[in-house]
């Protein structure tokens, strides 16, 4: 499960997962069979772009130019790898 | 006031099985007119608007319903994450195909037993293989594989083999949940509890399993019966909390069990809209907080925790529904539990009743049409 993230994977959602923008808490959701988290704004952000297209390099580039001056790149490694460990994250080099 | 993040709605009493641990009312048959479609869509759009993100169909048996791929439809568009809840029966490859198609997130498929016999027997209807098959086919069409079987003393010492059967199935969760006395369960609960000793040899059965697949994808749930703990559960994590459920006549309930509660008129969707019915109705109001609490629950450090247990249930023990759950060790009341373990230790010979119109004409001694 704990294998090192490659620059080159592409996260996508796992199966069963849906992401969305969740007005009423004004925070973006995971939702899955009975259940649902609640994304702090930085997990929403990362999540957003985990469509299976983009590569995690490529997704640390995209938060790099939406926030720049912020160092964010270890953050975001830790994010993704977490949420593939929790199994929200599905990682296809 | 958080949102009503589950909604639960149960679109059918009907249903063609006949388990005995039914959690539907047991004079289902003298409840009114069901909801129609346009009635659900409101519903449906209502609790979205206040925040509800998980939906669950349930009933009786959903299937019956000829308009619930109308309504997933709809669920999917308005952004619900949705959830069957289904025997099987009234199933077939192309209604999962159907449903695939309108947008549903999830289904559970349930079974009485793992073998065809004790299972038919149970469910009052030959429906064992059929429920194979459509384990298989949600399977097939992209869902996981998520099965629940309801364990009680007539079928808690098939627990390893109703694991290895999930297991065969290559099923991905497999819920073991032990019965809750409500509803037809309650009535029958003289014959369904299980002993403690089967409890805890199902328990290990359930422990030996895990151990001996350790590698296997297949999670399992345990759900442990409430009367054998010492601390009763956060029942719908709270009254009014995150849970509201809509019965199939309309009425709005913060758990499936409330509407048997004396003295409390629970709002129906058909006078009231759904903001209203969650924000202000009595019926949501009464137990909500902490507030409405008795000693020994009002001082105890441990409210937050499990909001002082099951008003349905301190009402079924105890006949005060603002009680404390006397499932708690706390609770003054404590020995009603221990008098309900008891009485399944001498294992009365208390025939089955099995849930059905008959049944539920001769228990509440209502007319009623057939359902």
């Amino acid at each position: 499960m704990s294998a090192a993230l490659q620059m080159a994977d592409r996260p996508a959602l796992a199966p069963g997962y849906r992401f969305q923008w969740e007005a009423a808490q004004q925070a973006h959701v995971l939702l899955y069979p009975e259940g649902m988290v609640t994304l702090s704004g930085s997990a929403g952000e990362i999540l957003k772009r985990c469509d299976g297209e983009r590569s995690v390099e490529q997704i640390c580039v995209d938060l790099e130019i939406a926030f720049p001056g912020a160092d964010l790149r270890g953050d975001v490694l830790e994010f993704i790898a977490d949420a593939r460990d929790r199994g929200w994250l599905r990682v296809d080099g | 006031m958080g949102p009503p993040l589950w909604l639960l709605a149960e679109l059918t009493y009907k249903c063609p099985l006949q388990c005995p641990y039914c959690s539907n009312p047991v004079d289902y048959t003298a409840i009114g007119r069901e909801l129609d479609s346009d009635e659900w869509l409101r519903v449906l759009r209502e609790a979205r608007a206040l925040g509800a993100t998980q939906l669950g169909f349930s009933g009786g048996e959903p299937l019956l319903r000829r308009d619930l791929e109308t309504l997933v439809a709809e669920a999917r568009g308005l952004g619900y994450y949705s959830n069957l809840i289904t025997s099987g029966v009234g199933m077939d490859d192309a209604r999962v195909a159907a449903l695939r198609e309108a947008g549903l997130d999830h289904i559970q498929v349930s079974f009485q037993a793992s073998s065809a016999e004790l299972n038919d027997w149970l469910a009052g209807t030959a429906s064992f293989a059929h429920k194979l098959e459509m384990a298989r086919a949600v399977k097939r069409h992209g869902y996981p594989m998520v099965l629940c079987f309801v364990i009680h003393r007539e079928n808690i010492e098939q627990v390893e083999s109703m694991l290895e059967l999930a297991a065969q199935l290559e099923a991905d969760y497999v819920e073991l949940a032990t019965t809750q006395y409500y509803g037809w369960a309650w009535v029958n609960r003289g014959a369904l509890m299980p002993t403690r000793e089967q409890l805890v040899a199902a328990e290990q059965a359930t422990n030996r399993f895990r151990e001996q697949h350790a590698s296997a994808r297949m999670k399992i749930y345990y759900v442990v019966p409430d009367y054998a703990e010492d601390r009763p559960k956060p029942c719908m994590n709270g009254w009014g909390s995150l849970f509201a459920v809509v019965t199939p006549d309309g009425l709005a309930l913060p758990c499936h069990a409330a509407r048997q509660l004396p003295g409390i008129e629970f709002p129906n969707v058909r006078e009231h809209d759904m903001a209203h019915i969650w924000r202000d109705s009595d019926g949501f109001n009464r137990f909500r907080g902490f507030d409405w609490m008795q000693e020994p629950c009002r001082s105890c450090d441990e409210k937050e925790k499990d909001f002082g247990g099951c008003r349905c249930q301190a009402w079924m023990l105890t006949g005060d529904a603002a009680a404390t759950d006397p499932v708690c060790g706390k609770s003054p009341r404590h020995e009603l539990v221990d008098e309900q373990l008891l009485r399944a230790a001498d294992v009365l010979e208390q025939p089955l009743l099995f849930r059905n119109p008959k049944n539920a004409r001769r228990l509440s001694g209502a007319p009623g049409e057939d359902g």
